[in-house]
């Protein structure tokens, strides 16, 4: 296969990007998109120049590090896929590609297609977690959960943080990244005791960071990976609320 | 070298608990007062870093990726064992000990191995209060499943996607930590040199991946949690980043590194398509509870899989292992299917493969019943390769996944280096020479959640009076010399050849000679060929760009250095240990039908390897194993 990139480049956040075009030769159609940015990379650093820094780990969807913008949406055009599960036998021998970084305020540019997903952590740091010290647990069995909320909860455990949900919102939210924790650890009974605090510090914290609000256009759940359902963003709206009015 | 496992005197089911009503404990006012560095933020090293805070320790936490939840522990799918007896099958901790043991082909440590799984229902309850979303019964207990290489059902999972669930459990326990103050966390460092003073390990120098800018961290113990080495043969089940770098520089610190050629080739994995890939995606084995492995009965049998009838099928794990079938341990699967490929009957476009069938299954249980349990899995097979594993067999084949081997650790998880603790994969103590599925989860979390908590402090404890030591001591200084100094040399050489080339040229090489078969000559071969590779390495190699930057290229290069080393210690330890022995098997030692031979009279002992210097072989240490509940038998899964 012939694919002809546009690759955006850009040495860091304060730095002023462009789109550099690289034409390809000679792809495979089973090859992944990331190993066609491999082979970009090989061929680059052969000929002496920089290479693109993208992010990447796993390459088997789950770590939730890579993320472009391929073609103008989130993780490319397939739905439920990541970046790295992405092969070439999608695009057509000829195509044209246009790589991006995720953007928003919330993700600087940490250099090309690399950025700065530390927002996240910092949300999930406000109250995204059950306070159980080691060795405080009872016994596993001693809660029974049905099976129906169990697979529920994990519904919205499943989010691998990848940050498409923010890179595809007109307002660069993160409310499905919010509130598929605050849904999961409120749907459990573990994550009762702190169920008021929760969603208001979370919250709080994703407007710190600079994501925009949610103003329900449910463009995020067509991208995600994991397929989070807007139906968690209704649920933290109601935590919220709930928090609100119930303060702890 | 001198060995001490430390192991507490008593009966095995009493060790653990002797420990630690003696082991000596840090008060409060004190514990305040002393710094431990985590590296690695997996199941191990954020449950380590967690557990540490709660207790009052000041922590620094590093890992190379951009946040602590990418740790690739997040990549495990099929599950998590503990003899929780939930299903009333005849469980409990003696019995998982010994199919433990068993299943590492009797070359572990007993008492570790029974500390294992007593602490593991406690990992279940752990994990239970975080809110990890284990699968659940119509009544609302917790569901259990089968894993290779035992007759119980003892494996707790969240779906496909176990690793990630206790992984995010263990990283919610270090935010909250994090929000607390108690832990600093350091993403996208990288560890790049252990900084010892006087014979002990006093903190590290780490690399800032996004600034280039190196950093000098000290402390009172540091503790590796940096994973497997299983990414030495590049096509591998783990994540690019997944490197051997941290311990490979605490062996050449002075650390013993054991076993290192014990490496874990997994049977069920996506078959290499072409040249350009880089890496073999893993199936997870919790498919062959359900899914029958089987080839075609007439090598080179090209017909698609379908129109084989059933009598032109073999079975052949059922058939050479009736009493575990397709439940066969990791290593006799991936022999098994190794022997059927070289024999010209793989499966595939490159003849590379054989095929996991759920026909039977979907026929007995529904499709709908096979979604629930596997439905991430067949939709993963279906991005990678096209293909609908609804309505044909997949096609799998043998990668390399797991590393047994990694620091020598006593019963106490530090490295025969004080201060140096290693937990989770990266120390060898807990599965011999073949880890058993749904183990690795388990002992990285019981490392971190309850082992190293009791233990660090009893080493601690001896460290109050001990002379402060900070970043701008001499030893530091020296250390930070030696990295910039390496950095520079790999980027001065500018060569040809990409460091990602010399990698793939090493993997291959390792496939080939020190992967699922080795033999003597194949190995002395290795051996020579991995000097001249790495001596090319040094002459030929060619990174972009600079240290003080954002440099991939730079950080694949370090830790290619690194692999380039390792391999060939690895080879060194398969060519003297002159028997088969789970993972390890020398095409010399087996019996007639093609079985393991392993050689106890000779070999009943954990190699330990301690370095001595840039031009001089290694030394091997044996720390001898001692069976005193069990006595080791000839493994038969017929």
């Amino acid at each position: 296969m012939k694919i002809t990139l546009y690759i955006w480049r850009q040495d860091n956040a304060q730095a002023k990007g462009n789109m550099e075009k690289h034409a390809l030769n000679g792809l495979n159609p089973d090859m992944s998109f990331l190993e066609m940015l491999d082979v970009l990379n090989e061929q680059i650093i052969t000929a002496g120049g920089d290479p693109v820094e993208f992010d990447h780990d796993c390459r088997e969807g789950i770590c939730g590090q890579c993320g472009l913008f391929i073609n103008g949406r989130a993780h490319g055009p397939l739905a439920a896929t990541t970046t790295c599960q992405l092969h070439l036998r999608h695009f057509k021998d000829g195509d044209t590609i246009y790589v991006e970084p995720f953007r928003a305020a919330a993700f600087p540019v940490v250099k090309d297609l690399r950025i700065d997903r530390s927002a996240f952590d910092r949300i999930i740091q406000a109250g995204g977690y059950v306070s159980a010290r080691t060795g405080d647990a009872p016994e596993a069995n001693a809660l029974p959960v049905p099976h129906r909320t169990a697979e529920q909860a994990f519904d919205a455990a499943a989010c691998i943080g990848c940050g498409a949900c923010v890179a595809t919102c007109k307002n660069a939210s993160a409310a499905l990244f919010t509130a598929a924790k605050v849904s999961h650890l409120a749907m459990l009974p573990q994550g009762q005791p702190e169920r008021e605090h929760r969603a208001q510090a979370m919250s709080a914290q994703m407007d710190e960071e600079g994501f925009g609000h949610c103003t329900q256009t449910g463009a995020c759940e067509v991208e995600c990976p994991q397929e989070i359902s807007i139906a968690h963003i209704a649920r933290m709206n109601y935590e919220f609320n709930r928090g609100a009015i119930l303060k702890p | 070298m001198k060995l001490d496992a430390k192991i507490p005197e008593g009966p095995l089911a009493e060790k653990w608990g002797r420990y630690r009503a003696a082991c000596r404990l840090v008060s409060p006012a004190n514990k305040k007062k002393m710094s431990i560095i985590v590296v690695g933020t997996g199941l191990a090293g954020s449950a380590a870093a967690a557990s540490l805070a709660e207790m009052g320790y000041q922590i620094k936490a590093f890992c190379f990726q951009d946040s602590p939840r990418r740790a690739h522990s997040v990549a495990a799918q099929g599950g998590v064992n503990a003899a929780k007896n939930y299903q009333n099958d005849g469980d409990n901790a003696y019995r998982m000990f010994y199919d433990t043991l068993k299943g590492g082909d009797f070359r572990s440590r007993e008492a570790n191995v029974y500390r294992l799984a007593e602490c593991s229902a406690q990992l279940i309850d752990q994990a239970v209060a975080q809110g990890v979303p284990f699968a659940r019964e119509y009544g609302g207990y917790l569901a259990n499943r089968s894993f290779g290489g035992v007759q119980v059902k003892r494996t707790f999972y969240a779906r496909g996607q176990t690793g990630q669930q206790l992984l995010l459990g263990a990283y919610s326990a270090l935010s909250r930590q994090v929000a607390q103050g108690q832990v600093q966390l350091f993403a996208r460092h990288e560890m790049l040199e252990l900084v010892t003073v006087d014979g002990q390990a006093r903190g590290i120098i780490a690399r800032n991946l996004d600034t280039g800018k190196l950093e000098r961290h000290a402390a009172h113990a540091v503790v590796l949690a940096t994973g497997g080495y299983g990414k030495i043969y590049y096509l591998s089940t783990l994540a690019m980043g997944c490197n051997g770098s941290a311990i490979w520089r605490a062996y050449k610190k002075g650390a013993g590194f054991a076993a290192p050629s014990w490496t874990q080739i997994h049977p069920t994995c996506l078959p290499q398509s072409g040249s350009y890939q880089s890496k073999l995606t893993l199936m997870s084995e919790s498919l062959r509870n359900d899914g029958r492995i089987w080839v075609p009965i007439r090598a080179h049998d090209q017909r698609p899989p379908n129109e084989i009838p059933e009598a032109e099928r073999d079975y052949y794990l059922e058939r050479r292992y009736p009493a575990f079938g397709n439940l066969a341990p990791r290593d006799i699967a991936s022999r098994a299917a190794k022997e059927r490929i070289d024999a010209g009957f793989g499966i595939g476009p490159q003849k590379n493969a054989v095929y996991l069938d759920f026909a039977h299954a979907i026929q007995e249980y529904g499709e709908g019943a096979i979604r629930e349990r596997y439905g991430n899995l067949f939709r993963m097979y279906e991005k990678i390769t096209g293909r609908n594993a609804y309505r044909e067999p997949m096609m799998i084949s043998p990668a390399a996944h797991f590393s047994m081997g990694g620091l020598w650790v006593d019963y106490e998880l530090m490295t025969s280096l004080p201060g140096l603790f290693a937990i989770g994969e990266c120390n060898f103590s807990d599965h011999g020479a073949n880890r058993l599925g749904a183990n690795s989860l388990l002992q990285a979390c019981v490392d971190g959640y309850f082992i190293l908590p009791n233990t660090i402090s009893n080493f601690l404890a001896g460290q109050l009076t001990a002379p402060a030591i900070g970043p701008s001591h001499e030893a530091f200084a020296a250390a930070e010399q030696s990295v910039a100094l390496q950095l520079g040399r790999l980027l001065n050489i500018q060569g040809q050849r990409t460091a990602g080339s010399y990698h793939k040229a090493l993997g291959a090489l390792l496939y080939d000679k020190c992967g699922v078969l080795r033999s003597r000559e194949g190995l002395q071969q290795a051996i020579k060929d991995i000097s001249a590779l790495r001596a090319d390495f040094w002459q030929n190699l060619k990174v972009p760009g600079a240290t003080e930057t954002v440099n991939s290229e730079l950080e694949k290069a370090g830790r290619v250095a690194d692999y380039l080393e390792l391999a060939e210690l690895m080879c060194r330890d398969a060519l003297a240990r002159e028997e088969s022995c789970g993972a390890h098997f020398r095409e010399e030692y087996q019996t007639g039908d093609g079985e393991a031979l392993r050689r106890d009279e000779a070999f009943q002992y954990v190699p330990v390897w301690s370095y001595q210097g840039p031009d001089t072989p290694p030394e091997l240490v044996e720390e001898p194993l001692l069976f005193e509940t069990v006595s080791p038998t000839v493994r038969n899964y017929r």
